[in-house]
């Protein structure tokens, strides 16, 4: 069912803001807004904050600005956007800008998520904005067209838009000429969107469509949240506890105060700020204060203790059951072959190249924060509290970020939070708080560190007759709003995803979950769960198919009977790679299947081994995303997550020592560089289904494939991550 | 007062000598295009060129650049400048773009000198710049495009 078209106005009132509006003229300077009314269901919203919120607006002078309800972290969601709401628009491409929304979950809540939250994550934006945002372009075009039908006075039906001119036989007119006429027009019930087969740009390449901001990222033009520029702005860096829980006991600042450019130093929840006129007097009169810590409450523990800790835990019986199916036990006891195997994952760190930042200033009642607004709303409400006044005096500015990879999506605000203490401690001042590396680094929110205990049995044809996997980490969502809907029976789904449901056949299957608590904060990291059980499930099915005597692809498309779309893309990975055709001397590959987020990988990673470690030269991947709305942005997405996936099981790992972090920089923090970067393959399967995200599940599948094919070279198996620890060699 | 010439422009700053250029260039001048990724010559994120070299502008002091000629991003110009730069947008290299300053300027000063690169020449030259988002394909195929450009 098609929703009820709005166009939005100021959504101060709440009923009105259920109901929607047709934006005033005045309200935006002369222009037409749309939005479209929120679904019924979704009426508990909190009523809109940001009275200027909509999907689209059109200046008079024809300007197109889209209003993205997804930050863009370098995914490109704007672009894909962009592409949604021109679509059916059809303005001309220079005409678009995007930007970010906020403050109307009634408008960008996220529809993967119930809709009444606005944010990014989970692989959700393309999803989510798929028909809202292609229906507020048919809306705005219509409402346009009608405009220019009254201004010509000629039937709508004979009017044609293309390139962002209206036509009528040989006449032109631009959209701004009749925005003000179609701002005041009833906006329509009910629109009809192009036919698939009349597409122009959704499932379109360069030169088509080619992302807007990419000359602007290549001229150095493009500006995050460290490059904002304000009249006064200053700058804070922080001292944050040596150790995980430690809090300020006392600090002493006497020397850094007397030294050039700063301004105050202050004390905020979680350390002490310093805050300066420029970063480098920032940074140098942060090494003049001490500060002494209490550190009761602090985790003191290596993460080698913890590990052996986890380890422990994992041969016990898990604490939690996220499936049973069958009987494992029996299964195990009438298996002619029964294989285990002992997974260990490290923390990891996101590494965002841009180090977290924000920007607050509080001015006469009202706060202003810059930032990578991944959960506005969130963020709204928590710089409200802080700066103790209402949400709606709270404006977010929605900066484009340099990486994220899911560490600007924290729930309790973070760095924003701390920007807008710095700024109310040093009486409404505009500061930019901006960790260095080091303090990013050693922040926490890693992706937990977790093991795996696998068993599985074989019968004496080699088919498998009973799975079991245990899992021990810590949770993401525990202790969060998230974890009413995210944990249920005790089990945390980001801790299980990827292992608890999968694609094959397994007669007896069990997977079990300990969920541990450490004083290590934790986070999503790009592909979250399935960035572990996807390389246990994987690895450890490439065993099996081995003690079976199988081919790894044929053993996997026997499993995948009743998954043809798995097994399709499967096969396309197979293919494409050449999976039948020998390989020459010294090259070895390995093959890994995972969806994640409803998008199904497969990768087939071909490689030498060099010293001890894999040399990847090319990677084939083939993928299921349905509808591939920009193919090359697709392509793009999948070649990231190859090189992100890659680096982390090959180099990266977060260590504790006594508490203390020991890695601060990409010099204890490996990632990969361009001369260890493969050749990457990426094959779309064509689809006519709902378009799934991509930002994400082209991570879980690299690790596993690499570790199979490192298999095939060496007939070794690794098991802990990653692969350069010492005790791999 | 240390005086040095800024993409073309002569610069007198009243800054701490021992101060980064990084933090010059991007406080004092206010050209933001330089990043900060590590401050520790690791990243390559804050490249600018010092008399045509590729240089970590984190670990070059102020008083270091005393006469010297840098080249930011704001100001790269020119045949090979241009290239690099269109082949970049044409091949949508960049996602998030905070690296991108300074991987065109790498490859802006390694087309001066090797107007024929290979993968291996691009990846020595380009080892240092890292790109977590991983546009490592796309670098080298915009690299050889304006090298095709050039030829
Ligand atoms: S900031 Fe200078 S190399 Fe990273
Ligand atoms: S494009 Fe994001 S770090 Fe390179």
């Amino acid at each position: 069912m098609i929703p009820r078209f709005l166009a939005d106005r100021a959504l101060k009132d709440p009923v009105a803001s259920r109901r929607g509006f047709l934006l005033g003229a005045a309200a935006v300077t002369g222009g037409l807004m749309i939005g479209f009314a929120p679904r019924s269901a979704k009426a508990q919203a909190p009523a809109g904050r940001n009275p200027f919120a909509g999907y689209i607006r059109i200046g008079t002078d024809n300007t197109v600005t889209i209003f993205s309800a997804h930050m863009d972290m370098g995914q490109g969601i704007y672009h894909g956007i962009a592409t949604l709401v021109n679509e059916e628009l059809m303005a001309d491409w220079a005409q678009i800008r995007v930007e970010g929304g906020w403050g109307n979950p009634g408008l960008y809540g996220n529809v993967g998520w119930g809709g009444t939250v606005q944010g990014t994550g989970g692989s959700t934006g393309t999803p989510s904005s798929f028909d809202r945002y292609r229906k507020a372009g048919a809306a705005a075009r219509l409402m346009l067209v009608q405009a220019a039908a009254q201004e010509w006075n000629v039937p709508a039906a004979e009017i044609e838009v293309e390139k962002g001119m209206l036509r009528h036989k040989a006449r032109y007119m631009s959209f701004g000429n009749v925005v003000a006429r179609a701002a005041a027009l009833p906006v329509p019930q009910e629109v009809p969107l192009k036919r698939p087969e009349d597409w122009i740009y959704i499932g379109k390449d360069r030169p088509i469509l080619r992302k807007y901001d990419s000359l602007a990222k290549s001229t150095g033009r493009q500006n995050f949240t460290i490059d904002v520029r304000l009249p006064g702005l200053l700058t804070a860096v922080m001292i944050h506890p040596p150790r995980f829980g430690a809090k300020v006991r006392q600090f002493d600042a006497t020397r850094a105060k007397a030294m050039r450019g700063v301004v105050d130093v202050v004390q905020v929840p979680r350390g002490v700020a310093v805050v300066a006129d420029n970063m480098w007097r920032a940074l140098k009169a942060r090494e003049a204060v001490t500060v002494e810590w209490d550190e009761s409450g602090a985790e003191t523990r290596s993460t080698a203790e913890i590990m052996a800790a986890y380890h422990a835990l994992a041969k016990q019986p898990g604490k939690a059951v996220a499936t049973d199916i069958g009987n494992v036990g029996s299964a195990f006891a009438s298996a002619a072959k029964v294989l285990e195997a002992t997974f260990e994952f490290p923390y990891l760190a996101h590494a965002a190249l841009e180090p977290m930042n924000a920007i607050a200033r509080i001015e006469n009642g009202r706060v202003e924060v810059w930032g990578g607004h991944q959960m506005p709303d969130v963020y709204q409400a928590i710089a409200a509290g802080i700066a103790g006044v209402t949400p709606d005096k709270v404006t977010l500015h929605v900066m484009k970020t340099g990486g994220g990879f899911g560490r600007r999506a924290v729930i309790d605000g973070d760095v924003i939070a701390e920007a807008v203490a710095v700024s109310k401690a040093i009486g409404g001042r505009p500061v930019r708080v901006q960790w260095t590396r080091e303090d990013d680094m050693r922040a926490g929110r890693y992706r937990p560190a977790y093991v795996h205990y696998l068993k599985a049995g074989l019968d004496a044809a080699g088919n498998i007759v009973g799975w079991q996997n245990h899992i021990v980490g810590q949770s993401i969502v525990s202790g969060t709003p998230f974890e009413a809907g995210m944990v249920k029976n005790g089990v945390d789904v980001t801790s299980v995803e990827g292992a608890s449901e999968l694609p094959y056949a397994f007669p007896n299957m069990r997977v079990e979950l300990t969920t541990t608590t450490t004083g290590v904060p934790v986070l999503w990291w790009r592909a979250v769960g399935s960035t572990h059980t996807a390389y246990a499930v994987e690895t450890f099915l490439d065993e099996l198919a081995v003690a079976a005597g199988k081919d790894p692809v044929a053993f996997r498309l026997d499993l995948l009977k009743d998954h043809p779309r798995h097994a399709a893309v499967l096969k396309l990975a197979a293919e494409k790679a050449g999976w039948d055709q020998p390989l020459p001397p010294g090259r070895f590959r390995g093959v890994a299947l995972a969806e994640s987020f409803d998008t199904i990988v497969a990768e087939i990673a071909e490689i030498s081994v060099e010293g001890n470690q894999p040399k990847v030269h090319r990677v084939t991947c083939a993928l299921d995303c349905g509808i591939a709305v920009n193919p090359d942005n697709v392509r793009a997405q999948m070649e990231g997550s190859v090189g992100f996936g890659l680096g982390a099981i090959l180099k990266s790992r977060i260590t504790l020592d006594q508490g203390r972090v020991v890695e601060g920089n990409f010099d204890g923090y490996e990632v990969l560089r361009i001369d260890e970067m493969p050749m990457v393959d990426v094959h779309i399967l064509p689809s006519t289904e709902a378009p799934t995200g991509v930002g994400e599940p082209g991570v879980p599948p690299i690790g596993p494939a690499v570790a199979n094919a490192y298999f095939a070279a060496t007939k070794r198996r690794i098991r802990a991550l990653p692969f350069n620890r010492p005790e791999n060699s | 007062m240390i005086r040095f010439s800024v993409n073309g422009q002569q610069q007198e700053l009243d800054l701490e000598t021992d101060m980064p250029l990084l933090w010059a260039l991007r406080d004092g001048i206010g050209l933001t295009g330089t990043k900060y990724g590590c401050g520790q010559a690791l990243c390559g994120a804050c490249t600018v060129l010092v008399d045509g070299q590729p240089t970590r502008s984190c670990q070059v002091k102020l008083l270091d650049v005393a006469g010297r000629q840098i080249t930011t991003i704001e100001g790269a110009s020119g045949k090979v400048a241009e290239v690099v730069q269109q082949a970049w947008a044409r091949l949508d290299v960049p996602q998030c773009g905070y690296c991108q300053s300074g991987q065109v300027l790498a490859a802006i000063s390694l087309l001066t000198e090797n107007r024929r690169p290979t993968d291996a020449d691009i990846d020595a030259a380009l080892s240092g710049n890292l790109c977590r988002c991983a546009t490592y394909p796309r670098i080298r195929a915009a690299v050889h495009e304006a090298a095709r450009a050039l030829a």
